[in-house]
């Protein structure tokens, strides 16, 4: 038997709707559904945000101008950062420690007699090499070891953490202790203590990409992989801890999704904003902590300049020389500070409840 | 309470066991005894050297003869430069060097607690904004980088102030230079626990009962904003300790940093190895204490 609308005889428990009861939407009705604005993703309303803090704005112009000077200037700059100036094959032994646009007497010869030559736009250091090549090479690296050590920071303490938190019980235990004593470690000390010792224990083959970056950088790589992970292994523990007590992942169990997955798939993106902030936040610290290294002697090997070793080998003619302490200085500051203003803008963008 | 307290000096005790084991394994993995750098020795004469140290039995023998020599009798070994008591250069030393990072711990509390309140009680006006400009500033600038500007300006342009040296003994410059960081990062942590407090209901309702404006400020909102600037004091010693050794270097006071400087330069294993657990137990001790301190001055803190 069918009833009016010829649907089949509803069950009593069925969820099944009765159409007959609804009438349709009018026009109107319907247009309150549309949707006005475009909808936002989480990680637009961020950057909108981002984008309406000044100060944050300002970091990041001054960073993609640094960022495109040192990726445009080496192109221009017909010097080397190891290369000894010569004038027509011949060594300018002239070239000493000139100040910032001056030319050497071999050069001022040079171009009277008609040729060209790019000026020494930050003069040259003590061994006749251009300064400003040298200063732009020390930034890169100085970047470099700032972004590629937080990247290891953050995979190590990403991993490690998730799975403390995830797991939890004896294991979670064992891995925090294990934290607990590594944070509670001295780091500054450590990282001496192994460069030292790695200075000497590491040794590669002449000429390869490893030999050429320094045994010291190598080094402070493994140091940051080995020490500075267990502050970000501990936040993402903390915030997987909170998450995953939600129902989201208790359903996404019971559908029978397989751990990494459920890591992957629902903790770590709800977790972002916390990985997004504390990377940030680790490159000045990445930097800093290499520009101390090379300047108490531990740095990059030494015709590769970092803005640490720059501002070291700066001291030894300080009184006469100031200009050369007082660029790398300033580069090292710019970077830093454009960097925490960064930092500090992507907290407040993305993560509100982390503000200090 | 005591069970925190044990708990807390038992994971000290562990660090600085395992500082101690790093430490001597690490430089016991260099390459090359200690009597390899000097001038050639017969063979004869390095095993008779190896036996007077004790460098000929197993690794692990003599790290706990190491050990009992350090903790039972205060006892280093000897500096592979000079032959040197490590004790003894540690003990001349290491004064210079307190009296150096106590001053610019003080420094950097003081002042950053009082920067912070002014920014925080008059917010968003030119003295906060003055205050907040430079201690952003402060943080972005490392320790030798203002060290060795000091140095050029005040000592060699102007010719304020003489450079260090036994006679003339002034503090100042290297104080500044170490308290800089901690000063501005203090000043930001006051500011915001300075303004937090304010905004509790108890600052309300002690305005309420007609307390006196600087009483509310002195007695209710600094007090308990002075919890964060307690909690920063053990990351501070760890900061002023690594900050010393450049700034030191740089100003020439031959405290116990510069002493670990050049100890890295020569390679001289021995006192990098005995500064590096010295320091570190300084560390860990000091945290140990701030950590605990903590938990007194504020009694909501639980237990974990």
């Amino acid at each position: 038997m069918e009833n009016e609308n010829n649907l089949p005889k509803k069950n009593i428990l069925s969820a099944q709707i009765d159409l007959s009861k609804f009438e349709p939407a009018t026009e109107e009705e319907k247009r309150q559904q549309d949707v006005m604005s475009k909808s936002t993703t989480f990680f637009r309303d961020g950057m909108r945000k981002l984008f309406k803090n000044p100060l944050a704005v300002l970091s990041i112009v001054l960073l993609s101008i640094i960022i495109v000077v040192i990726v445009v200037a080496p192109m221009i700059v017909p010097y080397e950062y190891s290369e000894i100036l010569s004038v027509n094959g011949k060594r300018d032994k002239g070239a000493k420690n000139l100040a910032p646009f001056e030319y050497s007497e071999m050069e001022q010869q040079y171009i009277a007699n008609g040729g060209e030559r790019f000026p020494h736009i930050f003069g040259t250091d003590e061994q006749c090499r251009d300064y400003f090549i040298r200063v732009i090479y020390g930034t890169r690296v100085s970047l470099c070891v700032g972004f590629f050590a937080s990247i290891i920071v953050l995979i190590i303490g990403v991993i490690y953490g998730s799975i403390s938190g995830y797991i939890g019980g004896k294991v979670d235990l064992i891995m925090m202790r294990i934290v607990d004593i590594i944070y509670s470690l001295p780091d500054m000390l450590m990282v001496i203590l192994l460069s030292v010792v790695l200075n000497e224990v590491l040794v590669f083959k002449a000429g390869s990409t490893l030999a050429k970056l320094g045994t010291n950088m190598i080094s402070l790589f493994i140091v940051f992989g080995l020490l500075y992970w267990v502050g970000m292994a501990r936040l993402i523990r903390g915030q997987i801890l909170s998450i995953k007590e939600n129902d989201y992942i208790l359903a996404a169990k019971v559908v029978g999704a397989k751990s990494s997955r459920i890591i992957r798939k629902h903790i770590l993106p709800n977790c972002i904003s916390v990985i997004i902030v504390s990377t940030a936040l680790q490159i000045p610290s990445a930097i800093f902590t290499e520009s101390y290294l090379s300047f108490i002697g531990l740095g990059v090997r030494a015709p590769m300049p970092s803005l640490g070793s720059l501002a070291n080998a700066a001291r030894e003619g300080l009184q006469s020389y100031p200009h050369k302490l007082v660029f790398p200085a300033l580069m090292i500051c710019l970077v830093v500070l454009s960097l925490n203003l960064l930092g500090d803008g992507l907290r407040d963008a993305f993560d509100p409840k982390l503000k200090r | 309470m005591a069970k925190y307290i044990i708990k807390r000096i038992f994971l000290a005790i562990v660090t600085i066991f395992v500082i101690c084991a790093i430490t001597f394994f690490a430089m016991h993995a260099v390459p090359g005894g200690p009597f390899n750098s000097e001038k050639a020795l017969s063979e004869a004469t390095i095993a008779a050297l190896e036996a007077r140290y004790g460098l000929d039995k197993p690794v692990g023998e003599q790290f706990v003869n190491y050990l009992k020599q350090v903790i039972f009798n205060g006892d280093f070994g000897v500096s592979l430069k000079n032959g040197r008591e490590i004790s003894a250069i540690i003990g001349e030393s290491f004064p210079i060097s307190a009296k150096l990072g106590l001053m610019a711990m003080a420094v950097a509390l003081v002042c950053g607690t009082v920067f912070g309140c002014i920014a925080a009680l008059m917010r968003n006006k030119l003295p906060d904004r003055v205050i907040i400009f430079f201690s952003t500033l402060f943080t972005a600038v490392p320790s030798f980088v203002l060290a060795t500007l000091l140095l050029l300006v005040f000592c060699i342009q102007l010719e304020w102030f003489q450079v260090w040296s036994v006679n003339s003994q002034n503090y100042l410059l290297p104080v500044i230079a170490l308290a800089a960081y901690p000063m501005a990062y203090t000043t930001r942590l006051a500011k915001t626990s300075m303004l937090d407090a304010l905004g509790q209901d108890y600052i309300r309702t002690a305005k309420a009962k007609g307390v006196s404006k600087w009483k509310v400020i002195f007695k209710h909102a600094l007090r308990n904003s002075l919890i964060p600037v307690i909690t920063y004091a053990g990351p501070q010693i760890a900061y002023i300790i690594t900050g010393s050794m450049v700034v030191e270097t740089i100003f020439t006071v031959g405290g116990l940093g510069s002493k670990f400087v050049s100890a890295i330069n020569n390679r001289d294993y021995t006192l990098i190895m005995a500064t590096t657990i010295f320091l570190a137990a300084l560390m860990v001790v000091a945290n140990l204490i701030c950590d605990i301190l903590y938990k007194v001055v504020d009694p909501r803190i639980q237990y974990d």
